[in-house]
């Protein structure tokens, strides 16, 4: 995903206060390393993203009558509010040839409208002390301000406002183009590891539009324009397309009059489908593999990542059984790969796995592993291919499921603690074809994931045929032997 | 970007601002307690049971700066192996206590500071205050485990070897603290971190984990009585006085100055800054608020509408008052493609000067101090955060009612206050450092003044900055 404003500076970046000294160091060495997380091209890199809260009320939901969906989170402990706005379109959605489309829309909602001139928005969140920002993502694109709960019927005026009130000048389009232009210089040009990222998903997915970068392919990011961010907006842009999240210290009954006072009489726009149909996969046949070799990398990486469902797209209870099969394979180091792989057999410095259930269409299963100096990545891909043909073939061992499952469910409490969090979960889950009911329940969805069920999803989707594996390397070591056929 | 990041731009750069809560004395934040345990360790405390959680967030003074000279990262190395294998317990039995009750336990190693953080669920109390009493009074450092995490952090060092903002922030430090602890990485090099051994580890140990600099707080669904006991179980046998090597204060960057490292990126990364202002000064707070009008969050600080708005230059751009113990700094990051980078730095100097000249604006000042005053509600929202905010007082030394009283401290920083602070941070240029394949930049040397910073003399108040409209803010 990416962001209207990568604010935090990189010296500051490492700060979890902006009191510190620049760069502080802390880094995380049980688990991989090799790329980071929030430069994953995918939703859900942790799996606490996909958690949701266990003990806590069951929100209050309601739809106007124009088709908004309305979701409540209550939250007393700080006189805060959060208002998340969710389109249901995202980078997917980009129509072939405009790919980036999506994600430089976001940067647009920016530019004011017929009532609030450009910049009106962001001063009246500062002034009242406020942040807001916007996410896009492959599934959705999301704008939220946080703000004191008093200025909520203000936040979301100019909230609905833009709905359908923006203004777009060519100067304006222009100028914010170059700024996309540079966030992907930053993000992705700047960055080997990104770009091998890119470089895996767009082998992995033959058919599926998850095969385009986030934030476009440059040729074409370079080429969008007023025209089309326009045709974007009428095409996408609408209450029966979206989902607004009230989280924070707030009563649910007034909600509903302030929603409707703001929203109601914004028309619903019919040419949207209730449901997105894209061009999805066909069923995978070969192996594929990616070598990516830049100048600029010190320290190589080894990556796989295979087709599996979503928690969308998957039976019942598949999804849940790949989040502790992603857990006890690749969480920290008493996972399997950790255990054979780093103290075992000293291949490797670190290893990880993961899996982003939250995803409209099938989505990835990851592993990754920093080698060792000297060990080449066929040793590295023979230790890991032999962990999975145990997971395949042998039930996890009770502990390993127990404790595995134990932190999974403790996330959702940890969650709990954190209304953005919750706002985000809800978000996330809502726009990828999920239900409230759903997000409430995955806890026990966990809770109910036997080792048979886990053992069948490394068997049945762990499958050589459904993955691409990637290889980061040096340039100037040409034939990087460690290419496997 | 994946929520860690949303949670930074959500919740971050408010550690310092407070809310004004005097007026809703419900909310947690305003029930800090001053906690002394019968063993006479002192913690700040909120009692909150809304969730069942405890938050723990603590520091020894010394931190980096207390790494042999030649071999920094050894602070960071004890931060990374303290949880692989202490007391009773190898490092795997010890992950497998921390995992079968997701209890997070962690380490920094901070220029000034050696913090940690541990989070539990509420019955899960005794045992994670159990484990990191473990860790703190007898970490292994087996061999097998030192090489093993030295090997991950040598790893990382190598993938940063070739990060543009990397290396644009270690030569930022470098040049701006020259021979001082600050300007060593306390993460470490790839030089050092092979020297150092298990000797170093227990060294470091025995001289910062001590009672006497302390200092800790405490958000959660626990008693004061039962958190009383565990924090005497936990910290209760460690030596009572620390020994640490004296640490000078110092005056950061002579700017202005321009520094260049060629790396073949197709964005130019620049890091520029130069000394800021500490705490503990009487012009600190007039230095936060104008800091925040430069180059502060949100969408509309001068730097991010001259240089991104209006021009298009760089995604972010963004610049911060950063304090230290022993000093201070202003720094902030931008990108920019190659070919224009020399034209963003330009424009940044030139926002510089320009409020190093005029300062801010009425209105300006005025946004700012609103935001400040409003913005830190949303820091101590969570428990981890209202417990990293209390400790940060702590260590800031500001007393336990601070939060009612920030308020009144940012109303009172008048426009000419302002002014003078923006003359001090900003009136002496630029320290900048580039890391990219900008030809122009190229081609300057190394640590001299460059032709887009103009040496003191030009800068002084006087010399017209631009001939462009000063732009009417708000």
């Amino acid at each position: 995903m990416t962001t209207k404003v990568l604010g935090a500076a990189t010296v500051a970046m490492a700060l979890t206060t902006p009191t510190a000294l620049a760069v502080e160091y802390k880094v995380e060495y049980k688990k991989d390393n090799s790329s980071n997380p929030s430069l994953w091209d995918v939703p859900e890199k942790r799996n606490v993203l996909t958690q949701i809260t266990v003990t806590s009320e069951r929100p209050a939901s309601f739809t106007l009558a124009n088709g908004l969906q309305v979701v409540v989170i209550p939250d007393h402990r700080t006189p805060i509010v959060t208002q998340m706005i969710w389109y249901k379109v995202g980078s997917a959605d980009d129509a072939p040839g405009k790919s980036g489309l999506a994600h430089f829309f976001e940067h647009l909602m920016f530019k004011g409208t017929a009532k609030h001139p450009p910049g009106e928005f962001s001063r009246t969140v500062l002034r009242v002390g406020g942040k807001q920002n916007a996410i896009t993502s492959m599934d959705y694109t999301s704008y939220f301000q946080r703000v004191p709960r008093e200025q909520l019927a203000r936040m979301m005026e100019l909230e609905a406002d833009r709905m359908t009130g923006l203004i777009l000048k060519d100067e304006n389009v222009l100028s914010e183009r170059d700024v996309v232009l540079e966030e992907f210089n930053k993000s992705v040009a700047n960055n080997p590891d990104r770009r091998f990222t890119e470089q895996i998903r767009a082998a992995l997915y033959l058919n599926h539009p998850y095969g385009r970068p986030n934030l476009g392919w440059r040729q074409e990011l370079e080429k969008l324009d007023r025209e089309d961010a326009l045709a974007f907006y009428k095409r996408f842009y609408a209450p029966n397309n979206a989902i607004l999240i009230i989280a924070g210290d707030v009563d649910p009954k007034e909600i509903r009059p302030m929603v409707e006072k703001n929203f109601g009489d914004i028309p619903a726009q019919p040419a949207i489908p209730a449901k997105r149909v894209r061009p999805q996969e066909p069923t995978p046949a070969a192996p594929r593999t990616v070598t990516l070799s830049d100048p600029r990398v010190e320290q190589p990486t080894w990556r796989r990542s295979y087709l599996v469902p979503s928690s969308s797209t998957a039976a019942a209870g598949e999804s849940p059984a790949l989040d502790v099969l992603a857990q006890v394979m690749g969480g920290g180091t008493n996972s399997y790969l950790y255990r054979v792989l780093v103290i075992d057999k000293q291949l490797a410095i670190s290893t990880g796995a993961s899996y982003h259930g939250t995803s409209l269409d099938p989505s990835q299963f990851m592993i990754s592993a920093t080698p060792k100096p000297g060990v080449h990545f066929v040793e590295i891909e023979d230790a890991i291919d032999k962990v999975i043909a145990d997971l395949a073939q042998n039930p996890a061992r009770a502990e390993d499921l127990e404790r595995v499952k134990t932190q999974l469910i403790a996330q959702a409490i940890y969650a709990q603690d954190d209304q953005v969090m919750l706002a985000v979960l809800y978000g996330r889950g809502l726009t990828t074809g999920l239900s409230v009911d759903d997000i409430r329940s995955w806890p026990d969805s966990i809770r109910a994931v036997t080792a048979e069920q886990v053992r069948k999803a490394a068997q049945g989707w762990l499958d050589k045929k459904r993955s691409v594996t990637g290889y980061l390397i040096k340039e100037s070591a040409p034939k990087c032997e460690e290419k496997r056929s | 970007m994946t929520y860690s990041f949303t949670r930074r731009a959500v919740l971050g750069g408010a550690s310092l601002a407070i809310a004004t809560l005097g007026s809703a004395p419900l909310f947690a934040a305003t029930r800090i307690q001053r906690l002394v345990s019968p063993g006479g360790i002192e913690a700040w405390f909120v009692q909150d049971a809304t969730v069942p959680l405890i938050a723990m967030e603590y520091a020894f003074a010394g931190g980096a700066t207390q790494d042999p000279t030649d071999k920094p990262g050894v602070g960071h190395m004890v931060a990374s192996l303290l949880d692989e294998g202490a007391g009773d317990l190898d490092f795997e039995t010890f992950h497998e206590r921390l995992d079968r009750r997701a209890i997070k336990l962690s380490f920094t190693s901070r220029h000034d500071q050696f913090r940690g953080s541990l989070r539990m669920l509420k019955d899960n109390k005794d045992e994670a205050f159990d484990l990191l009493r473990m860790a703190l009074t007898s970490p292994h450092f087996d061999a097998p485990d030192v090489e093993r995490i030295r090997a991950a952090v040598l790893a990382n060092l190598r993938r940063d070897s070739t990060n543009p903002s990397t290396l644009a922030n270690r030569k930022f430090l470098e040049v701006a603290f020259d021979d001082h602890p600050y300007a060593r990485q306390a993460g470490g090099t790839v030089e050092s971190v092979p020297k150092i051994d298990v000797a170093d580890l227990k060294d470091y140990v025995r001289r910062v984990i001590a009672k006497d600099t302390l200092k800790i707080a405490v958000v959660g669904d626990v008693d004061p009585e039962t958190l009383a006991r565990l924090l005497d179980k936990t910290f209760g046998s460690l030596p009572a006085k620390a020994e640490l090597t004296q640490v000078a204060d110092v005056i950061a960057v002579k700017a202005p100055q321009c520094v260049f490292i060629p790396l073949d990126v197709p964005q130019t990364v620049v890091t520029f800054g130069g000394a800021g202002v500490r705490r503990s000064e009487p012009d600190f707070m007039a230095a936060y608020v104008v800091n925040q009008i430069l180059g502060g969050g949100g969408l509309s600080s001068r730097l991010f509408r001259e240089v991104r708005e209006k021009r298009g230059l760089a995604y972010s751009v963004h610049e911060t008052l950063l304090w230290m113990d022993h000093s201070a700094v202003f720094v902030g990051n931008t990108g920019t493609r190659a070919d224009r980078a020399s034209e963003t730095v330009e424009e940044v100097e030139k926002q510089v000067r320009r409020m190093a000249e005029e300062g801010p604006t009425e209105q300006e000042l005025d946004n700012a101090k609103s935001y400040l005053k409003g913005s830190q509600m949303l820091a101590l929202d969570t428990s981890s955060n209202l417990a990293r905010a209390l400790l940060q007082y702590q260590l800031d030394k500001l007393p336990i009612d601070y939060i009612e009283k920030h308020s009144a401290l940012v109303d009172a920083v008048t426009l000419e206050d302002a002014r003078k602070a923006a003359q001090r941070l900003w009136g002496q240029g630029l320290l900048t450092v580039m890391v990219g394949r900008s030809p122009l930049a190229a081609t300057r040397s190394t640590t001299t003044p460059s032709p887009t910073t103009p040496p003191p003399a030009a800068a002084q108040p006087g010399d017209a900055p631009s001939a462009a409209t000063p732009a009417t803010p708000n």
